[in-house]
């Protein structure tokens, strides 16, 4: 499928470059990732994100800073694409000292109160009503702020989300669940979990309104984005933004994903490839060479190995920290 | 510069697994993603991918090799455009993860997790001799600590089934709505799980929240975001954010109410390093240790019942009264017996030692802990 042509005269040639760097920053860093696991460097569980880029670097590209968003466990590239820090993202998946959670949460928990990023959680839908409850501290206290809640398909059958939905209609909360729908919880696709034909739907039973989109094309991401925020921000409720994407990976690093096909998985790396696609729409439309190109793919590799040099140089947390943090003293 | 392909760890457990299938042979350039081999782990047979481009210079390992070691070299990659001579001077592609990882010494355990200090129970009264008392029931005393801390911080808010408009399905919360407004008091649908996670959500994000359950067998719907979110979060964070907040209401049996309404979760909580427990008995300390647990930076499991709700004891009338967590009261002085309750327990235990006759034990009660706090006798001042 070619790539839908953006309103260029609404892109310009560095936001297009932009969107190139983060997207292939996340590529990068979870390929070094899936590496380092392979290493044993990292251990435990741990989720890629490969395929499904163009869903955080396109919302955030419509975000304003105090902005939250929370999500799930495979939560790597929503903190790249927020602006944390790749080192200490790489070093809480070697479990170090220099990790966001200083070693102690993993690929799954990590938070940064910087950022307002708030997780990083493993039980599936437990961030929908979390995420709902900051985006009820921010109208509580006032502000315009919008919480970016992430979930994928699998998650969009748990009792909670409609919980959620609920109550998040009745207070006009303004929160964008996002549903990434990557057509695979974990082993089960979407045929085989639910008859109903769509998931944002579902939120029309509470009067929320939504839409679906093309997850594989940054700018369509980026523009539902910014419809979806207006409507928040105006205090009209909370919005959904069903995002169709792939996830070319198994689920974990352990699953063989023997329920789809090879060719299923390198039709979608061909045909609708996110990073392919900006990168097409550069060269064509002449906003950048190949060269220019080249200078980003080496700027981005250098970056993903700085990280992964540092998460290994970082020293392991000492075995206090067992101790630490299971109480506050104080008000954090 | 060749680099060496190594066996890959592909599941949480692997050691050592076997190359399958060859997928590439050698003079085959590769791509990122491109599929190198099948290799069979201790619980799939799994797709290898190529992470860097280059050719194959050589491979090493001959397919259907059985127990080949994690991070042993399987194959060589060349640059584009490198001798196939290269291959027998390649490096590692990385430091091999058994030095880098290696376990830092074990050293002593911290003080905080040793065993209790021996130092001298708190045994000091907790409202300063000469303070006038008033009778208060529990239900009232509660009511009073929380619009008490309503009025000091404006992030302390109530959420539950029928907190505002109802006043309380036990009327704890009378008067709050006319006085805080439909902001900081609010109705929830019937949704426990969802109004739980919604107000560990906020608490996450600096508010004071104090969620009523109407019972916490109902609480039962919730539980996962108070043990998984609510406990969890500032461990997992790093100490960079938790959940200041309280989950409160009626705790074990009443009176005739089936199974399904009568259980204590005291223990069960207590369990869950993370969350303190308190469980009060009288209106002094219902009042005093909510206080305590809405201002803690923790989530605290706050435990009340019932059939104490209408009963009345004396409550010091003072401007903040609080009683801290972690300290036991003495109700009776005595030198033979210890007799130890907790909650409506103390009823009993109070009754027990009035037949046993006055001087001739020590009866207390225990009324907050947590994960990490000393044993009960400790705070009495029993020894073994």
């Amino acid at each position: 499928m070619a790539a839908k042509k953006p309103a260029t005269p609404n892109v310009s040639a560095d936001e297009l470059l932009n969107h190139y760097r983060e997207m292939l920053l996340i590529r990068r860093f979870e390929e070094k990732a899936g590496q380092l696991y392979g290493m044993g460097l990292i251990g435990g569980f741990c989720h890629l994100y490969i395929g499904q880029e163009a869903v955080v670097v396109g919302l955030e590209a419509a975000a304003k800073e105090g902005d939250k968003r929370i999500t799930s466990y495979r939560d790597h590239g929503h903190m790249l694409a927020c602006g944390m820090d790749p080192k200490g993202v790489m070093a809480e998946l070697t479990g170090r000292e220099g990790g966001y959670s200083r070693g102690k949460g993993g690929s799954m928990h990590m938070f940064s109160k910087e950022k307002h990023f708030y997780g990083g959680h493993g039980i599936v839908a437990a961030q929908v009503p979390l995420g709902a409850g900051l985006a009820f501290a921010d109208k509580y206290s006032g502000n315009d702020n919008v919480t970016f809640i992430y979930f994928g398909d699998g998650a969009a059958n748990q009792g909670q989300v409609y919980e959620t939905y609920n109550m998040a209609e009745l207070w006009q909360l303004p929160a964008v669940f996002v549903i990434e729908n990557n057509q695979y919880a974990m082993g089960t696709s979407t045929q085989r979990s639910t008859k109903s034909p769509s998931y944002f739907a579902r939120g029309q039973a509470y009067g929320i309104a939504g839409e679906e989109v093309d997850g594989m094309d940054v700018l369509a991401v980026k523009a539902a984005g910014e419809k979806a925020i207006a409507h928040c921000r105006a205090g009209k409720g909370p919005y959904i933004l069903e995002v169709k994407t792939y996830r070319y990976r198994g689920h974990s690093m352990s699953d063989p994903a023997k329920y789809r096909t090879r060719e299923e998985v390198q039709k979608m790396r061909d045909e609708r490839d996110p990073i392919e696609q900006i990168r097409d729409m550069l060269l064509t439309g002449n906003h950048a060479s190949e060269d220019e190109l080249k200078a980003v793919d080496k700027e981005i590799k250098a970056i993903v190995n700085e990280a992964a040099e540092f998460s290994k140089e970082s020293p392991e947390p000492h075995v206090d920290e067992l101790w630490t943090d299971i109480y506050a003293s104080e008000d954090v | 510069m060749a680099t060496e392909i190594l066996m890959p760890a592909l599941s949480p457990t692997m050691e050592e697994g076997t190359l399958a299938k060859w997928l590439v042979k050698e003079g085959d350039t590769v791509a990122s993603g491109d599929i190198l081999a099948e290799i069979e782990t201790d619980k799939a047979t799994m797709e290898f991918e190529a992470v860097d481009e280059g050719v194959i210079g050589k491979i090493l390992i001959s397919e259907g090799s059985e127990g080949v070691k994690v991070n042993t070299a399987i194959a060589v990659l060349l640059e584009e455009g490198e001798d196939a001579s290269a291959a027998d001077t390649a490096s590692p592609a990385a430091t091999p993860a058994a030095e880098a990882t290696a376990a830092p010494e074990a050293t002593s355990v911290p003080a905080t997790a040793a065993a209790p200090a021996a130092t001298a129970p708190d045994t000091s009264p907790d409202w300063p001799e000469g303070t006038p008392m008033k009778q208060q029931t529990v239900r009232e005393a509660l009511r009073d600590a929380m619009a008490e801390e309503m009025r000091g911080n404006e992030s302390v808010f109530l959420m539950g089934e029928e907190v505002a408009e109802y006043q309380g399905a036990y009327k704890i919360s009378q008067g709050l709505l006319d006085e805080f407004g439909a902001k900081r008091v609010i109705d929830t649908p019937i949704t426990e799980h969802g109004f739980a996670g919604i107000a560990t959500g906020s608490a996450m994000a600096g508010l004071r929240p104090i969620v009523e359950f109407m019972t916490f067998n109902f609480a039962m719907q919730a539980i996962d975001h108070l043990i998984n979110s609510a406990a969890k979060t500032l461990y997992m964070s790093g100490g960079q954010m938790g959940a200041p907040m309280v989950f409160r209401g009626p705790n074990g049996a009443a009176a005739r109410v089936g199974a399904q309404h009568s259980q204590d979760y005291a223990a069960w909580y207590m369990q869950v390093p993370g969350l303190k427990v308190a469980m009060p008995y009288s209106a002094s300390d219902a009042k005093g240790l909510l206080k305590s647990a809405i201002r803690d930076p923790n989530p605290v499991i706050f435990l009340e019942n019932e059939i104490l709700y209408g009963r009345s004891f004396d409550v010091p009338d003072m401007d903040d009264y609080t009683v801290p967590f972690g300290k036991a009261r003495i109700w009776r002085e005595g030198t033979d017996v210890t007799i130890v309750s907790f909650g409506i327990g103390m009823t009993y235990a109070l009754e027990a030692a009035d037949k046993l006759g006055r001087g001739r034990y020590l009866c207390g009660s225990y009324r907050s802990a947590d994960f990490a706090s000393d044993g009960y006798g400790q705070h009495l001042g029993v020894r073994a």
